[in-house]
């Protein structure tokens, strides 16, 4: 971001190099601001802190300790070693790992790569134009439970359209949610359906902004439209993408609702579709394993931070 | 928080269409548009064919319902709708959802457009980047003290609980988009205002606010949508009484599983705020969501 001198620096400015005498009004009205702002910020700020600062640490707090059954009697520190437990889980907690890491980095490349490909189909003006933005917005402000349980009726092995319609291509029937091999790979495209057009509304609104000049001296000089998009217009639209990537990476690391309305507690019976989310939300409220969930899920947070400070530097870097 | 600003305020209006027009079309330019509109059908049809379905669903009967061969060639019946909405607990369920969706957005608007034009006009992006943290940590990891908490006070299973756990959603989200748009107003109009004797505070109420009408709409009505969709907080903080709509879907699924026309009806239900949203405000949301992109 450029730091340009608009006229609230000039004003925030003056009362020092000006004399006091006569411009009355301006200083009173910095000095109040300072009140002002703060008196407007403080509900807002207040309220996001109390729900959680206080939660936070009540976490760290409960990973630290051996609460098991309720949160507040009898625990007794046992220092690290949930997290111990946790790291060293090589049933629940390493599967869990590998799962959120599948499944967030299938459906967000897919997402990405199809979501550029539809915008970049989008861009040029058409008739109907407004008409397709407006199919697009469904999907992603959809209930994801309801979108969910949607796709559980067209996937029923038996009686769900789906395998009826391979079935005229003479692909057999598949299971689908059903089977503990094609539950993560359909939960990742119905994921993949649901926010793809999430990833075309923030990819075609970078790209409206971008120039047309360097395209089209490209397109002057005999470049094809492959060529266009890689060269000219991929670089340009790097910034969108990557920020892109940060917003939807983090919902995806996240997933919870679709997973957990479309398989139920742990997943699935042999865990098939337990993400890390489902895996802490079970130990917390079906074990009440409270102190290594709050372990996992201090793991889960750090993994998180560490994936969007990475992103965003590189934002920062090729925004610079 | 700077970084994570997409450099565009979108809805921008179509790019000079004239120019289309204007230029003769080649043959390779009319083959290569004659693709381009069917791909563009097809990728409508795959958006928009599963939700289709699940409205057909809602007026199909439990034969027809499974039976795939039945398609979209049907006769329309209301039953499935009588039903789920002769069902007091779903009817409750949907009072709860608007209910709380409708409170804990209006609340967040109180607090939080003020709060983005302190940030915006006072350039305080550090301080607004603290919206990024809410967004980050999973919900999980919050819901086992906020139990704890609630519960000391009494308010576990209230309207309050679910209101204060949705406005964790909201209130940064609406504080992400309208700081943005705060910043995209021009700051001349406010200093005019002060100059004309105006306090700060009379130059947001007065010239700021009324200006920033559009994005506090979108920004409004998409706090809505996600406070409608949230599952998770209710999941555990509500109770039978303030159950809302995306935790009972979830339990009459696990209930009455067969009952496909039933839940297909409820699952309509919940999506006709959403399909109205994206009919009527498709241009305002789309600079909302690129504003301030999140699930909850």
């Amino acid at each position: 971001m450029t730091t340009t001198t608009t006229p609230r620096a000039a004003v925030g400015a003056a009362p020092r190099s000006r004399p006091p005498a006569g411009e009355k009004p301006l200083v009173t009205f910095e000095q109040a601001n300072r009140r002002l702002k703060w008196a407007l910020l403080a509900p807002a700020l207040g309220f996001v802190g109390l729900m959680i600062v206080f939660p936070l640490a009540f976490t760290i707090n409960l990973s630290l300790t051996d609460a098991f059954g309720a949160v507040n009697a009898g625990n007794a520190y046992v220092g690290l070693q949930n997290f111990a437990d946790a790291l060293t889980d090589t049933r629940r907690f390493w599967p869990a790992v590998g799962r959120t890491v599948t499944f967030t980095l299938g459906a967000v490349v897919l997402e990405t790569v199809l979501g550029l490909a539809l915008a970049m189909l989008l861009r040029k003006a058409f008739r109907g134009m407004e008409i397709v933005r407006t199919i697009l917005m469904v999907p992603l402000l959809a209930t994801p439970v309801a979108i969910g349980i949607l796709w559980m009726l067209i996937l029923d092995p038996t009686n769900g359209i789906a395998n009826h319609l391979l079935g005229f291509v003479g692909i057999p029937p598949q299971e689908f949610l059903g089977s503990v091999s094609q539950s993560l790979p359909t939960l990742m495209l119905i994921d993949v359906w649901q926010w793809t057009p999430m990833m075309t509304v923030l990819l075609l609104a970078g790209l409206t902004t971008l120039p047309e000049e360097p395209e089209e001296a490209a397109r002057v000089d005999g470049a094809n439209v492959w060529q266009r998009f890689v060269h000219i217009i991929l670089p340009m639209l790097r910034t969108t993408i990557l920020t892109a990537l940060v917003l939807r990476g983090v919902d995806a690391l996240k997933t919870f609702d679709l997973i957990y309305a479309t398989k139920g507690p742990g997943g699935g019976s042999d865990f098939e579709a337990e993400t890390l989310n489902v895996y802490a939300y079970g130990l917390t409220f079906d074990y009440q394993e409270y102190g290594l969930a709050s372990a996992v899920l201090v793991l889960f947070t750090l993994f998180i931070v560490a994936i969007v400070v990475v992103l965003r530097r590189r934002t920062e870097r090729s925004a610079s | 928080m700077s970084a994570v600003t997409t450099p565009a305020p979108s809805g921008t209006p179509a790019r000079v269409p004239q120019r289309i027009v204007a230029r003769r079309r080649s043959g390779p330019q009319r083959v290569f548009g004659a693709l381009r509109a069917v791909l563009i059908v097809i990728v409508c049809a795959v958006i928009s064919l599963p939700i289709i379905w699940m409205i057909a669903a809602a007026l199909k009967t439990n034969v027809q319902v499974t039976d795939p061969t039945v398609g979209l060639a049907f006769t329309p019946t209301w039953d499935n709708f009588r039903n789920v909405l002769a069902d007091g607990v779903l009817v409750q369920s949907l009072a709860n959802s608007l209910i709380i969706g409708v409170v804990s957005t209006a609340l967040s608007v109180v607090i939080a457009v003020p709060a983005a034009w302190a940030v915006g006009r006072f350039r305080m992006r550090r301080t607004g980047s603290v919206v990024l943290v809410a967004r980050i940590v999973p919900a999980i990891s919050l819901l086992v003290p906020w139990y704890y908490m609630f519960a000391q006070l009494g308010l576990v299973g209230s309207h309050l609980v679910l209101i204060l756990s949705h406005m964790f959603v909201s209130v940064p989200l609406i504080l992400w988009i309208m700081i943005g748009f705060f910043e995209g107003l021009p700051v001349e109009l406010e200093d005019a205002a002060r100059t004309d004797g105006l306090s700060a505070f009379g130059a947001f109420l007065r010239i700021a606010l009324p200006l920033a009408a559009p994005g506090t709409a979108s920004a409004a009505v998409l706090a809505f949508i996600f406070s409608w969709n949230n599952f998770i907080f209710a999941l555990i903080l509500a109770d039978e009484r303030t159950m809302t709509m995306p935790v009972l879907l979830f339990n009459f699924m696990s209930y009455a599983s067969t009952d496909w026309g039933g839940l297909m009806a409820a699952a309509t239900l919940m999506t006709v705020p959403v399909l109205l949203a994206a009919v009527f405000g498709q241009r305002y949301l789309v600079a909302g969501l690129t504003a301030g992109a999140t699930k909850g």
